[in-house]
């Protein structure tokens, strides 16, 4: 369950970023190839964000799809996983994004 | 304190703004971050991979699932190498001694890092670590990861090379089952090959596997209590710091 150190430390960065300031809502990318799962970060916030500034806020989780390229053909295609092969037969591709695991922005009251 | 002027609620001067900005505080307003979740952690293994390095320390960041043999492997190398390549081994467990007390019998220095809750090693712990255990300069250092093929793999410690260790007996569709284990390790060790007469384990199969998640990784397979293997390990780890005198390998394997 590492969603809960994951958590901690994306309430850690916006506190450390914002002080006291209280934070309404916060937005983040996790990449749906980035071996974190939402719904365990859904379920750690209000416990990690407990006494902090970002208490009570709304977490909005965005969850860009795994985007691969072909180093051999130069094709570029959606994946769901960390297999990735090339519909050419090629497994020399190149993952573009799928792994972010970003905080985007948050708002302030 | 208000977000948008950062003028004072309670103590001090209070102005009110007539222009844009005349307000009761309802102005939520949106900061753009754009930061790296694991940006902290990641500031701080880069701090340890610079620091490691300035002392001329290899350090190997091993991960496994419990009982694939880590610490056998670790009691053995510590036989082998030790006499001529000081080591020193942070031992990573939820709870209790016992891995640090067997690597203290096989000759090295170690401090066991207890996790508690925590299921995996971060860079911070690292550096407690490593503050604990004060690794000799030109040192190989192993960092023994908690067991657990799931959450070490997100965590940059500054290690220089990430080793994932698998048995046969788990089966040899681990690194598919655990693809992001695999994808970051440069090194992938299949042990206890002694037992593959008694377990049905395909290792062409599994090898494919690492390579179609990670075509960079190496694998080799070894038996840590036999010997079989160790001196292909042994040429990796050796590999890592090519300015160092090469290590004398007695084979037995």
């Amino acid at each position: 369950m590492h969603e809960l150190a994951i958590t901690q430390s994306m309430v850690d960065a916006i506190v450390d970023r914002l002080g006291p300031a209280r934070v309404t809502a916060v937005h983040v990318r996790i990449g749906k190839v980035s071996g974190v799962v939402p719904d365990a970060v859904r379920f750690c916030f209000d416990l990690v964000a407990e006494g902090t500034p970002v208490a009570g806020a709304r977490l909005d989780i965005a969850e860009p799809e795994g985007r691969a390229r072909c180093r051999g053909c130069a094709a570029e295609f959606a994946v769901d996983d960390l297999l990735l092969l090339c519909a050419c037969g090629s497994a020399d591709v190149e993952l573009l994004s799928g792994q972010e695991l970003t905080i985007s922005s948050v708002e302030v009251a | 304190m208000c977000g948008t002027c950062g003028c004072g609620e309670d103590d001090g001067p209070r102005y009110t703004h007539l222009t844009e900005h005349a307000h009761h505080h309802e102005h939520p307003r949106t900061v753009v971050l754009e930061q790296r979740v694991l940006g902290r952690n990641d500031g701080l293994a880069a701090q340890n991979r610079r620091e490691l390095a300035a002392r001329g320390i290899v350090a190997i960041n091993l991960m496994s699932s419990p009982g694939s043999g880590k610490t056998t492997l670790l009691e053995r190398t510590i036989a082998d190498l030790a006499p001529q390549w000081p080591i020193g081994v942070l031992e990573g467990d939820q709870e209790t001694l016992l891995d640090a007390t067997r690597i203290r019998a096989a000759g090295a220095p170690v401090v066991q890092i207890n996790t508690g809750a925590g299921c995996h090693l971060d860079a911070e712990m690292l550096r407690g670590g490593l503050a604990a255990l004060e690794p000799a300069p030109g040192s190989l250092l192993f960092i023994e990861n908690v067991g657990n093929l799931v959450c070490p793999a997100l965590f940059d410690l500054g290690e220089s090379g990430r080793v994932v260790v698998m048995s046969v007996t788990e089966g040899d569709d681990k690194p598919i089952k655990y693809p992001h284990m695999f994808r970051t390790a440069d090194l992938v060790l299949i042990n206890k090959v002694d037992l593959l007469p008694y377990v049905d384990f395909d290792q062409e199969r599994c090898a494919g596997q690492v390579r179609a998640l990670n075509p960079a990784a190496a694998v080799l397979p070894l038996s840590a209590t036999r010997g079989e293997g160790l001196g292909a390990w042994y040429a990796w780890l050796q590999a890592r710091a090519p300015h160092r005198r090469p290590v004398q390998f007695d084979s037995r394997g």
